[in-house]
């Protein structure tokens, strides 16, 4: 039996070990993919850092993830920097991280470089996306650290320029978890109510390492601002300092003293404005006084009196007035006339009747007279006719001895040759007639 | 009438708004173009849109709040905040 070997407890072998691992590895960098990476309630961070062949865990204490430059990922390959330590309770040893970094030269800026197309290929950072600033907003919702200078510069730029309502979300703005609460800061603002809601936001932090301003680069924070449907101002490090939350807010600031001159317009300077427009409008309203009463000056001299106006006229409408009496009387005599005429002409009918009826009766009258007269009259004439014509009648003459001769047709005989031609003569003498 | 149908609650307009329209009115005013009855009733807005405006830079005041958050981060309430004491 070999008895020089000490022999050592479970315990002092464990404290032994212990010691050792930690007194040879207090200060490692070691190489490795994250694996089955966990954030505890308790902010503590678990993982598993491994390569093709080995697994070793590792732990992050609150304190120090708030301060890690990076957010640790499933499957990033990282460099993690801190301490070895073993567990004598359960025979492990794990690695406690006090930083942590991208592994290989240009990882981080390539990672960002990737997020950053793939965020613009959705569109995010699009122009027409962008919400123009209010002129003059009532409240300024600002997220960032309560602490520092970062706040002090806007609140004393907003207070000097116009002063209003600053609603100070408070964030951790670097460390694991600082982009949850910078993106519950601006959808809270989004979701506050009327008088607490904000119409402009300020994301702001101070300057610092590519790492510090890593929780600006995250994909939940530039979502957040995005969706925001109020305008956000990013401010985050110095003017040289590029974050992704930079290229989808809807303007950029090179620092947060220029988000707060973004913010609010100079007082003064409205000020001045509102005097002159005050100026300008008392100095029109008196010119235009002015131009009115002297226009009205020189209207009423070129106008004539009244009366000159109206005197020729008046001259007028008496000479007409006058006419039109004389036309009136005359056109009513020579309307009287005709209606005197006319109605000498227009008889009743009873008139026409009773003068018909007269006319009747005196031709009646007339014609029984012509009557009465007419039949003595006629036999006068008569048998004085019938005298005149015994006067005139050849018998007479025959009383006197001369003869008239006809042929035995009644002609009568006036001539010699009518005698010698007749055979018979019918002699009328004036007691009768012979024939031979 | 064009000065009558553009017009818009006072109370109710934007800062920027109401300073807009107020620069208008001064510069139609001032070339002298609008007719007697629109220059009264223009200048008479003038001088309401001057006042809403001088109030609104007469209420300026700095005042500045924190959000509270309970554990979870979510907002309890506000509180005052100097930011020169933290």
């Amino acid at each position: 039996m070999i008895q020089n070997v000490p022999e050592f407890s479970v315990s002092d072998i464990s404290r032994a070990l212990k010691q050792t691992v930690e007194t040879s590895f207090s200060h490692v960098r070691v190489r490795g993919e994250l694996s089955r990476v966990t954030l505890a309630k308790s902010g503590h961070f678990y993982s598993d850092l491994k390569d093709e062949s080995s697994v070793l865990n590792i732990v992050c204490w609150r304190g120090s993830v708030q301060k890690l430059s990076i957010k640790p990922e499933e499957g990033m390959e990282v460099i993690c920097i801190g301490r070895m330590t073993t567990f004598p309770g359960s025979s492990r040893y794990q690695l406690v991280v006090e930083s942590m970094e991208l592994a290989g030269e240009g990882a981080l800026l390539k990672l960002l470089e990737d997020r950053k197309k793939k965020l613009a290929a959705e569109g995010l950072f699009d122009e027409d996306r962008k919400i123009p600033l209010p002129f003059l907003p009532k409240t300024i919702g600002v997220v960032t650290s309560p602490t520092g200078a970062v706040i002090r510069d806007i609140i004393h730029r907003v207070s000097d320029r116009f002063p209003c309502r600053v609603m100070v979300w408070p964030v951790q703005v670097q460390g694991v978890g600082a982009d949850v609460q910078i993106t519950r800061g601006i959808e809270g603002f989004n979701k506050a109510s009327d008088r607490n809601r904000p119409d402009l936001i300020i994301v702001a932090r101070g300057g610092g390492s590519i790492e510090d301003l890593m929780a600006f680069n995250e994909e939940n924070v530039v979502r957040a601002v995005a969706a925001s449907t109020i305008p956000v101002i990013s401010a985050v490090g110095h003017e040289t300092d590029t974050t992704l939350i930079d290229y989808v807010s809807d303007r950029r600031a090179p620092t947060p003293t220029g988000a707060a001159e973004m913010a609010v317009p100079v007082i003064d300077n409205i000020w001045a404005t509102m005097d002159d427009y005050r100026a300008r409008l008392r100095q029109s309203l008196k010119r235009l006084i002015e131009n009115l009463s002297q226009n009205l000056h020189v209207s009423s001299r070129v106008l004539d009196h009244p009366h000159r106006q109206i005197e020729p006229l008046e001259q007028r409408y008496d000479a007409l007035s006058h006419k039109l009496d004389n036309a009136f009387m005359r056109n009513v005599d020579v309307q009287d006339k005709k209606l005197l005429s006319l109605g000498g002409r227009l008889k009743t009918p009873q008139a026409v009747l009773d003068q018909g009826q007269l006319s009747l009766d005196n031709l009646f009258e007339r014609m029984k007279q012509a009557g009465t007269r007419i039949i003595p009259e006629r036999a006068d004439k008569v048998s004085g006719l019938d005298r005149m014509l015994e006067t005139l009648s050849y018998k007479s003459i025959l009383n006197r001895g001369y003869a008239v001769l006809h042929d035995e047709g009644g002609q009568l005989l006036d001539g010699v040759d009518a005698v010698q031609s007749a055979e018979k003569i019918k002699i009328t003498v004036k007691d009768g007639s012979a024939t031979r | 009438m064009f000065v009558i149908m553009t017009q818009t609650a006072i109370e109710n307009m934007a800062f920027e708004d109401a300073m807009g329209e107020l620069e208008t009115i001064v510069r139609n005013l001032e070339t002298g173009q609008t007719k007697l009855d629109e220059s009264i009733s223009a200048y008479e807005r003038g001088v309401a849109l001057k006042k809403h405006c001088e109030k609104r830079l007469n209420d300026a005041r700095l005042k500045i709040e924190k959000i509270t958050l309970d554990q979870n981060g979510t907002p309890k309430g506000t509180e005052p905040f100097d930011p020169e004491n933290q």
